[in-house]
This record gives structure tokens, sequence and C-alpha cells, in this order.
């Protein structure tokens, strides 16, 4: 469960980059994250794993409260938290299987363990084949489907992605979301930031819409309006 | 420790300059502190000793030599005495100078003084027993075993800060050395950094990597100066066999490269190098990634 309660962040300047959210995502819940760039999407991501600090408010994920948290503990949150990010974040000298074998080298996981998990996960991303590739030698759909399978092959009860479609073309954004979508059915809560209409007008998962860092609607089949001028993030 | 590998096979130059570095260090740290061991050893060694030794006139007799040993054994303070005849003396040069022949030609026994050698139960008696081996016929010279003690203590000290200030100061330039590569790779592996972070790798899981290759460094340089040194003390043994032989420990260890105690020693230093380096590097590792970085 995560509940963030009156949370603002204000950077250097005036502009809050969210501005008293209040919201609670409960386990298992698909939710997309909406608005237009500057909405406050990533920063709302970013304090979730405590890379950033609230300036206000308090944020919860289950029993943690994640603000407080000491500074020694804070991985021990991440490692409840998989993350998928917009520009990958894929070790550029380590193979498909050895990135996603990070999730559980740094869990201190066996070595039978760990090839059998990261068998697994390639499987169900659908890089069985490329395994051994490096990540030059991967398409930008297959290195999001690495991150993904990094993300989430430590079993996190909850899995963060941010634009992960950002760079990539319809029909590869369609199988990430498949893939999203069948890590949702084991369980997982999955929270991802995006500004694409078209995705979330297919998938009618619950829309959290941001503007200028205000949260301006919650529904539960959103759709995201796209208008000529300016888009709006309206659910 | 694959981390650390890749670490060092990455960036092998800055890895090579920590090493030599080390190497330096630990090359100059360990000749200095086997000579002030070696010294100390010799300075026991004449200290067990209190002796003096009674050099006679060429005019002198054995019945002064005789007349002056049991004059000092009538004192009660004398644990032995030993005369030393010319001919004794002689015997003694030749086996000292026994590799060079041109030495050998040029001296007899008529050139040598006789001599008796003097050992009291303790060295405060060497001062009360002087005025009368002063005054006894037929001497020329007395030197008193202090003398000696006295020089090798000053040349002891002498080693001894030496070393320690060469060795301090090499150690902080290895120190600076290390951190400056460990930090260089700090700057290098930041986007790794930032990744293991967000994926939740605990502080030390991040930083490991980085202590181990300082450690390596230091271990590494340890260990190629122990090669050199081991190499140098043999090849220079026989002359510290002649020369140090007499001193029990010296002769115990160098004596036969086989032996218990030459190999205990060999391979203790070793340990002991090892483990410094290890922790000299460590340090030096520890300290960049308290500065440079941030988790």
């Amino acid at each position: 469960m995560i509940r963030f309660n009156r949370v603002s962040k204000q950077y250097a300047g005036p502009v809050h980059a969210l501005s008293e959210v209040t919201v609670e995502i409960k386990d298992g819940e698909f939710v997309f994250l909406i608005g237009p760039s500057g909405a406050g999407k990533t920063t709302f991501l970013r304090l979730l794993i405590r890379d950033l600090l609230p300036t206000e408010g308090s944020i919860h994920v289950d029993s943690w409260q994640v603000e407080t948290l000491p500074p020694p503990k804070v991985h021990l949150l991440r490692r409840k938290i998989g993350t998928v990010f917009q520009d990958f974040k894929i070790l550029s000298d380590r193979t498909v299987f050895e990135n996603v074998a990070l999730g559980l080298e740094i869990l201190g996981k066996k070595p039978q363990e760990i090839e059998s998990r990261v068998s697994d996960v390639l499987e169900l991303v659908g890089l069985s084949t490329k395994k051994n590739s490096f990540p030059r030698e991967l398409s930008a759909g297959e290195m999001q489907r690495t991150g993904i399978a990094r993300a989430m092959v430590g079993g996190p009860s909850i899995l963060l992605a941010d634009e992960p479609t950002g760079n990539l073309d319809p029909d590869t954004s369609a199988e990430i979301l498949d893939i999203l979508q069948e890590v949702n059915k084991i369980g997982t809560t999955i929270v991802m930031a995006t500004h694409n209409a078209n995705i979330v007008n297919e998938f009618k998962k619950r829309t959290i819409a941001l503007h200028e860092g205000k949260m301006v609607s919650d529904e539960a089949k959103g759709k995201y309006h796209v208008t000529k001028k300016r888009k709006s993030a309206k659910g | 420790m694959l981390s650390t590998w890749t670490h060092i096979r990455r960036s092998p130059y800055q890895s090579l300059a920590a090493v030599l570095t080390m190497f330096l260090t630990f090359l100059l740290g360990g000749m200095f502190f086997l000579a002030t061991v070696t010294s100390v050893l010799v300075l026991q060694f004449f200290e067990s000793k209190p002796q003096i030794t009674v050099f006679f006139a060429d005019r002198a007799t054995q019945g002064d030599a005789d007349s002056l040993k049991k004059t000092l054994e009538a004192t009660g303070k004398v644990v032995s005495t030993k005369y030393v005849t010319k001919e004794d003396a002689l015997a003694i040069y030749r086996e000292q100078n026994k590799n060079d022949p041109l030495l050998l030609e040029m001296v007899t026994a008529d050139i040598l003084p006789a001599s008796l050698e003097v050992s009291a139960i303790d060295p405060k008696y060497l001062s009360e027993l002087e005025p009368a081996i002063r005054q006894a016929n037929g001497v020329e010279e007395v030197v008193f075993q202090k003398d000696v003690v006295e020089t090798l203590l000053a040349w002891t000290n002498a080693i001894r800060i030496v070393g320690a200030t060469l060795a301090a100061l090499l150690a902080i330039d290895s120190l600076l050395i290390i951190m400056t590569v460990i930090s260089m790779k700090i700057a290098l592996k930041k986007e790794e950094i930032e990744i293991l972070n967000l994926v939740g790798a605990s502080p030390w899981y991040i930083r490991m990597p980085f202590v181990l290759e300082g450690g390596l460094y230091g271990a590494a340089g340890a260990f190629l100066s122990w090669i050199i040194i081991t190499g140098l003390v043999l090849w220079a043994r026989p002359v510290f066999l002649s020369f140090l032989g007499m001193i029990p420990s010296v002769s115990l260890v160098l004596g036969s490269l086989g032996s218990a105690a030459f190999l205990l020693s060999v391979a203790g230093f070793l340990a002991v190098m090892l483990l410094i380096g290890f922790l000299l590097g460590s340090v030096g590792s520890l300290v960049a990634l308290g500065r440079f970085l941030k988790l």
C-alpha cells in the first residue's frame, strides 16, 4: 500500500514540483500517473523511492514511513520497489543476463538461484534468446524489457515505471504494457508515469492526473484528453 | 571480488601507478625494518657480552698477562678471561680474511697484538675494573665493549629515525595516490553507482569493490617488495653470515635455507607485509569513498 498525505515538494525557487498531494494506492493496483512534462510525475516516483525528500507531508509504503527512514535503511525500501526508467539505466558493459542478475546479486542470492530466477524472468519478458547480448546489440524495446526484468527479478511488491514507453514506437510500447500487465497479474502494484494518451485510453486503468504539481483528478478508469493547444491532464 | 577485478582491468595504468607507489613504500619500509631488526640484534648481542679487550704491547710477556688475569679474577667481578696470543690473533685474522690472499701475505704474528678478553658479571663493574687494567704492566690499549655498544646504539637510532621518517612519508604518499586513483574510479563508475543505488544495493555492496581494490593495490605492492627484499637477503646471505654469523639469531635464520626458522621468518615477513599493505590500501580507499561517494 502506498499513501501520500498532503505531500509537497519544492525545489529551489518558488515553483512547487508537487503541491499537497494526497492519494492512496492499494496493493495489486495498476495506476497510470499522467500529466504533461513538468506536472510532477517523476517527482512523485522519486519521492516514493526516497531519491528525494518531501518538503511537507508524509509518505508511507506499507508500514514504512519513507521520509523518516534512516539513510542506512533506504536500500531496503528500494528492494521492495522495482523501478523502470525512461532512459533504461542499463549497464552497457554487461550482458542482458548480467544486468538482470544485478537485481538478485545485491540481495546476496546464490548463483544457482540467480541463474534459475533470471531465466524465468527473461522468459516472461521475451528475452531468453538475447540473454548473452550486450545493450549495444539490443533495440530500444529490448533494452526496456531488460529494465523491466531487472526491476521485477527480486520480486518487489511495487513496480514503478517512469515513462517506460517514452522512447519506443507504438507497437513496442504496447508490448511493454502487456508485460507490465502480466507483472500486475501476479500481484505486483504498478505505478506507471506516462503522457502517452493512447496507452492510457486503451488500457482503462485507474488514472491519477497531475498538473503543475497538483493532483487534478483520480478516476478508476480514466482517460487522457489531449487538445491541440495544450495537453491537459484530465482523468 | 569480480567487480574489483573488473575495476582494475579497465584502468590498468592507474592501477599500475598505485601498485608501484605501494611497492616503493614497502621496499624502503621493509628494508629499513630489516636493517632496524638487524641492528637491534647486533646491539643486543654486544650488550649481552660485557666484555673488555685488553691489548698488550709487544714488550709484554705471558707473565704480564697471567698476572693481570689473576688480579681480575681475584676481584670476583669477572665471569671469564681468555688470553689470545699473537699466534691466535693471526689465526683469527686468517680465518676472517681467508678469501683475500693479498691481505694474508702482508700480515705476520709479530704485528698483531696479544690480548686478554674479559667478561664481567655485570656491565656496571666495567668502570670499577678499568683502573686495575690500565695500571697493569704491558697494557697498551683497552677497548670497552660499551664504546662499541654506544656507537651501535647511535647507528640503530639513526636507522630507526631515518627509516621511520621515510616510511611515514612514503606511506602518506601511497595513501594520497590510492585516494586519487579510487576517486577517479568512483568518477568513472558514477553511472553504475547511481544504478546500483536506485535498485537497492546496500551502501557496503557499492563500497566494497573499491575498498578491496585499494587493499589489493597495497597487498600487490607489498608482495612485489617482499620478493625483491627476500631476493636481496638471499643474495647477500654469505656477507651477512660472515659479518653477523656470531649472532645466534642471525645464524639460526640464515644458516640454512631449509630450516624452519628461515621459512617461518620469510613467511611471517610476507604475512605482515601483506596485512599492512592491504590495510594501508583499504584505508586510502575508505578515505576517498568518504569524500567522493555520498550514498
